[in-house]
């Protein structure tokens, strides 16, 4: 650890200028990114953003092509193994063997990572408690629930304790009780004195778990900030105007342009203000509505959400966004 | 329980690998793992096992007492003539299943866990060709028990048979190799295993596997006397049958050693690049 670098020393992965190229595509385009010790970093970015192909030059599985990228001071490029010594990987692509159980999954990954035999059995044990598993211990993989397959994926990149962990996309797909869980688990680490780098699609998850979040797209970074700071630049307050046909929506949209930032919904109906100053704001627009004889169907006033900020950000959509993960915790894959 | 628990600091000094290194080093250890780990995977995968046996067996039947009546080989009974072939036909065709298996580990995200392990990086080849292997000689036994019962009888004695089986199965391994190849290239298991028949079919019947090669068509005889299938089926029978040897056993363990030479390296480099 001789070339750690003095320069931050609380910069847990500290990537600088990376570049990768996949023949003709730009998949990252000089990305910086710094997590702090302790923290929770989240890439927040659509499909193809760039945000998995981060986590693989992180991780060692990809070579970048230009910049230095480092994780506790060791350059992933130069000491790939001294990295994979302290992190971490779980997530949409890595995986645990379907045909093993969990405790052979976790034991396996314990006899890699060159843990004594004794402490890995006894690790094993630990996480498939801690991680409501210990009755399908023993039952192959592949007759888990989405939601216990996860878990048993995050449990096998904890085995040897990384200081460092790298969650990619860690939820898709799963139902919003089982994303729940996971979150949970995941605050439990950090507390612990994890630091977690999160690659997302869901502003929800980003909004609810980071500490830190840059949103990509297209292989760059477009913003950084607090999940508070990203939604301050959005304008205190939303409102959103259900117009009852494209037409008056057309005229609203003009109507209002003075106003604030200003977009549309997808359906063409819905517009959206952002407004800086509350209340007055609010009542300027009615005002300005009731004097051109447009009556909206529906007049909504809002805080932004990341989504808002997401879309003003890259003029789309994360194509995803989960209705509402917070219903009611129903317990699956229980004994 | 408190006093084995190491601390997140520990391994940011110095790592786990440093603590206690095994005898044959990491690399012969990770390797065990990674063979274990496929070996119990493949007993928890019945139809695999089931397809792996059933089908040489049937081939063993269908030759016997369907098409053996029909095909005189001079000089020898057809059953001792046919069973080096289906044992070597039998190897053969298993090594499909190393590509298929790397393919279904790279598609389920098992190779991506894996690279970001501090293991050893040959491990997930080495364990990969090592169950294969195992499993060969598990299929291989099981094949000369059925040979027994059908009238199958070693000519030479019992260091012919050893030596034949284990000419086999060193051909054998090497062709895990090709197929590894082929498995890491392949985009999905059912491509591998769709690529893996056009490369295997024309190397195991156009060879001396069943019949005769001095029965083929002439250009087809080039062929068939000059590859790798023949070469091992030739020093197979001639160590348990009797006749001439040597010449067939040099011919095959140099084919093996030639394959190995090519794609081990060429497996290792697909490996590095398959992402």
């Amino acid at each position: 650890m001789t070339d750690a670098t003095a320069v931050d020393s609380d910069a847990v992965i500290a990537v600088e200028g990376v570049v990768k190229r996949f023949g003709d595509v730009v998949a990252l385009d000089g990305i910086d990114l710094h997590v702090r010790r302790g923290t929770v970093f989240g890439l927040l970015g659509p499909n193809g953003a760039g945000k998995t192909t981060a986590v693989r030059i992180l991780t060692t599985i990809l070579r970048h092509d230009e910049g230095t990228a480092r994780v506790l001071g060791i350059d992933v490029a130069r000491d790939p193994q001294a990295v994979r010594e302290r992190i971490g990987l779980a997530g949409q692509y890595a995986a645990v063997d379907e045909n093993l159980t969990g405790r052979e999954n976790l034991r396996l990954v314990g006899q890699l990572t060159h843990l004594p035999k004794a402490i890995y059995l006894q690790r094993s044990d630990e996480l498939l408690e801690r991680f409501g598993l210990m009755h399908a211990a023993d039952r192959p993989a592949r007759t888990y629930s989405g939601g216990m397959r996860r878990r048993l994926d995050l449990g096998a990149a904890l085995v040897h304790r990384p200081p460092v962990l790298f969650l990619d996309e860690p939820t898709t797909g799963l139902d919003p009780a089982s994303r729940n869980d996971l979150w949970g688990v995941i605050q439990e680490l950090v507390a612990d004195g994890t630091t977690v780098l999160l690659t997302t699609q869901y502003l929800e998850e980003a909004d609810r778990l980071a500490d830190l979040i840059a949103v990509i797209d297209g292989g760059k970074k477009i913003a950084e900030g607090t999940s508070a700071e990203l939604k301050a630049t959005m304008g205190a307050t939303i409102v959103e105007i259900g117009m009852p046909d494209h037409q008056s929506a057309d005229r609203a949209q003009h109507l209002l342009t003075g106003v604030g930032p200003i977009d549309r919904d997808g359906d063409g109906r819905t517009v959206n203000v952002n407004v800086g100053q509350g209340a007055r704001g609010v009542l300027d627009i009615a005002g300005l509505l009731e004097g051109a004889g447009l009556v909206p169907e529906t007049f909504t006033v809002r805080e932004p959400t990341l989504d808002d900020v997401f879309l003003r950000l890259t003029g789309h959509r994360t194509d995803d966004v989960p209705s509402n993960p917070d219903v009611p915790l129903a317990q699956e894959g229980a004994a | 329980m408190t006093t084995t628990q190491i601390r997140l600091g520990d391994l940011s000094s110095g790592g786990a690998s440093s603590a206690h290194r095994p005898p044959l080093g990491w690399a012969v250890h990770d390797s065990l793992a990674v063979t274990k780990r496929n070996l119990i995977s493949l007993t928890r995968q019945p139809q695999l096992i089931v397809f792996s046996t059933i089908q040489p067996v049937i081939f063993v039947l269908m030759f016997t007492y369907v098409f053996g009546g029909a095909i005189r080989v001079p000089g020898v009974d057809y059953v001792d003539y046919l069973m080096p072939g289906i044992f070597c036909q039998t190897v053969v065709f298993g090594a499909i299943n190393t590509g298929i298996g790397l393919s279904d580990d790279l598609q389920k995200g098992l190779v991506e866990r894996f690279r970001s392990l501090p293991m050893a990086r040959s491990a997930v080849l080495a364990g990969r060709t090592s169950a294969d292997l195992v499993r060969d000689v598990f299929v291989v036994l099981l094949m000369l028990i059925v040979g027994y019962a059908v009238g199958f009888r070693v000519q030479t004695n019992l260091l012919g048979l050893v030596a034949g089986i284990a000419v086999l199965l060193l051909f054998a391994f090497s062709m895990t190799w090709i197929f590894a190849v082929v498995g890491l290239k392949a985009p999905s298991p059912e491509t591998a295993q769709a690529m893996s028949f056009p490369i295997l079919a024309p190397l195991v019947f156009a060879s001396s596997a069943f019949v005769s090669t001095s029965t083929m068509p002439g250009w087809l005889q080039v062929f068939a006397n000059h590859q790798p299938v023949t070469a091992a089926v030739n020093a197979t029978r001639g160590l348990m049958l009797g006749g001439p040897t040597a010449g067939h056993v040099w011919e095959s363990l140099a084919w093996s050693v030639a394959i190995l030479a090519v794609f081990a390296p060429l497996a290792i480099r697909s490996y590095r690049k398959a992402a």
